[in-house]
């Protein structure tokens, strides 16, 4: 028996359930139903990948999301079987020991070792805004990166800047991609990202030996690839317009579309409505709360989580003064033809048939 | 600029800025042709003249006999689209949202699908009435650059709002961004073309009928 099916089996999960488990990961990413089995065969084979996962500007909801979603979880016992090298949060080394990890860890796996990145990079006062062992997030990433084989940026801070680039930015947030340009890369963003997209394009990584399609944000395609309206159980609502007006009214409790209450599924790219969460419970809106589309480039100045998307995003400040505005112009523009009226009035000579005939009598 | 940012550029401060400048047009433009004015008629009028206004405005709507035949595309195409244009703009359901969240009014929708059909006939009727335009030579002869460029400012928003729900072309963020934005470029241009007649139409209609019935021509 190799490693990580003798791992999986002292947790209790049999080569049956590690082969169902890979087929559902093969038909989420849209891949034919022969490389469950391939999956499954080459995440056996494989010679523990060494993963180091570097926390930056974050908040550890995203390692939380992968290692608790619910216990035990195939993707957490994968990741259990992953070998992971480096990850503060996780680790018992501290403090020169974790570094001294680190730097073996990336010595060693030099360009083979996956690099998972949670947290944005601080570009202000030169990274000083978070440095871990003395050294800044920047410094560490321009070391660590160009020695990865991957890198994945995991939640929305490492893909997009999260909500430490958001407005006003104070510490100059950057996503991983504005650092590291010429790695192969992929963000699995959301706050935090669904645990089973992570072990979907480790899976993908190391069974085809390449990252999965990603689409113009550099999102697996097969996870991102459509919105959470177009996707969500509520959306019949929406097409025959049955809203629910309050968090606790008699739409709110008959499941209507939850749109007027500021749901950002319709511009939300993920897959929370059909993959779900929990071991497949249910998802934000299934629980009753709009989307607020966290998975989304800037979601945090999106214009309010709370305020439809129909609404304006923010006051109308500019309407009052402008029918001011076109009131004056128009009384202006009024007085002016009055004006040019009156003059014409005034220079108007009445003319008499003697001024009509020809002075000289000539011809007409 | 992200997709999210433009959508939420095009939702506030886009927004804010085509309604001043629709509003400060509108009151502009009415309060400009409205004071116009005309010379007191100190002759008696020869009908009711009130009541050729009403005449006329109805009269308007209706083609005058033989031309309906020398040039049916106008008419129906015409009609086809304006309707079509009134129900979409005007019982989308999101498009209700807009209004009652500037306005506090609001009224049923029609279903997603309803408005999915509507906006293919109106489209298709604005194509039928632009190729008629070009096609035929005194249309043609009549047309000036501001006839093209108000349909192209009519066009778009119904096009890219269709491209946005039917998830065509673009992702929707970016598709739904540049509905909003071509929406904008047409109520903020609207004062100032002749798109202005959605406010003057009724009222210059009205007009005509009640200054011919003072002379004693009802048309």
């Amino acid at each position: 028996m190799n490693e990580l099916q003798e791992r999986l089996a002292w947790r209790g999960i049999s080569r049956r359930g590690f082969l169902k488990y890979c087929t559902m990961l093969a038909s989420l990413m849209a891949l034919p139903p022969a490389a469950g089995q391939a999956m499954a065969e080459a995440l056996a084979r494989a010679r523990r990948p060494a993963v180091i996962w570097l926390p930056f500007q974050e908040c550890t909801g995203c390692l939380e999301s992968i290692t608790r979603s619910h216990t035990p979880t195939i993707e957490g016992l994968i990741f259990d079987a992953l070998s992971l090298d480096y990850s503060e949060t996780l680790m018992a080394a501290a403090g020169h020991q974790a570094e001294q990890a680190l730097k073996r860890a990336v010595e060693d796996n030099a360009g083979r070792f996956i690099l998972v990145i949670d947290g944005s990079v601080p570009t202000g006062l030169n990274g000083a805004y978070s440095c871990i062992a003395g050294r800044s997030n920047l410094d560490l990433l321009r070391e660590v990166a160009p020695k990865a084989a991957v890198v994945i940026a995991m939640g929305s801070c490492a893909a997009f800047g999260g909500i430490p680039a958001a407005r006003p930015n104070p510490t100059g947030a950057v996503a991983i991609s504005e650092i590291v340009r010429d790695k192969p890369l992929v963000n699995i963003p959301g706050c935090p990202p669904i645990p089973v997209v992570m072990t979907g394009v480790i899976a993908h990584y190391l069974t085809f030996g390449s990252l999965p399609e990603l689409d113009r944000l550099r999102r697996p395609r097969a996870f991102y690839g459509e919105t959470i309206h177009d996707r969500c159980y509520r959306r019949p609502f929406y097409d025959r317009g049955l809203f629910a007006k309050s968090f606790d009214d008699e739409g709110a409790r008959q499941g209507w579309c939850l749109f007027e209450l500021g749901c950002k599924g319709p511009v939300t790219y993920n897959a929370c409505a059909h993959v779900k969460w929990n071991d497949h419970t249910s998802f934000p809106i299934e629980s009753g709360h709009g989307c607020i589309g966290c998975s989304e480039p800037g979601f945090w100045d999106a214009g309010g989580f709370y305020r439809p998307l129909s609404a304006p995003a923010g006051p109308l400040k500019l309407a009052a003064g402008a029918v001011a505005a076109g009131a004056a112009v128009g009384v202006a523009v009024a007085i002016a033809n009055r004006a040019r009226k009156g003059a014409a009035r005034a220079a108007h000579v009445t003319a008499t048939v003697a001024d009509l005939e020809k002075a000289d009598g000539g011809e007409r | 600029m992200n997709a999210l940012e433009f959508l939420a550029w095009v939702r506030g401060p886009g927004l804010d800025l085509a309604l001043a400048v629709f509003a400060l047009g509108v009151v502009w433009r009415l309060i400009e042709i409205y004071t116009l004015g005309r010379k007191p008629d100190l002759a008696p009028p020869r009908r009711v003249p009130a009541a050729s206004g009403w005449h006329t405005l109805w009269r308007r709507m209706l083609p005058p006999p033989g031309m309906f035949r020398r040039s049916p595309v106008s008419y129906v195409g015409g009609y086809v689209f304006h309707l079509g244009l009134a129900i979409v703009v005007f019982f989308f359901i999101p498009h209700i949202q807009l209004i009652k969240a500037l306005l506090g009014l609001s009224w049923p929708g029609l279903p997603s699908p309803v408005i999915d059909a509507v906006t293919v006939v109106t489209l298709a009727a604005m194509v039928v009435v632009l190729i008629d335009r070009v096609r035929r030579p005194v249309k043609r002869y009549l047309s000036t650059f501001e006839d093209y460029f108000v349909w192209v400012l009519t066009f778009l928003p119904v096009l890219t709002g269709y491209l946005a729900v039917k998830h065509l072309w673009l992702p929707y963020t970016t598709m739904l961004a540049l509905h909003i934005l071509s929406a904008e470029l047409l109520i903020a241009l609207l004062p100032f073309t002749k798109l202005f007649h959605a406010f003057t139409a009724w009222g210059s209609r009205w007009f005509n009928g009640e200054i011919n019935a003072r002379r004693g021509v009802p048309v």
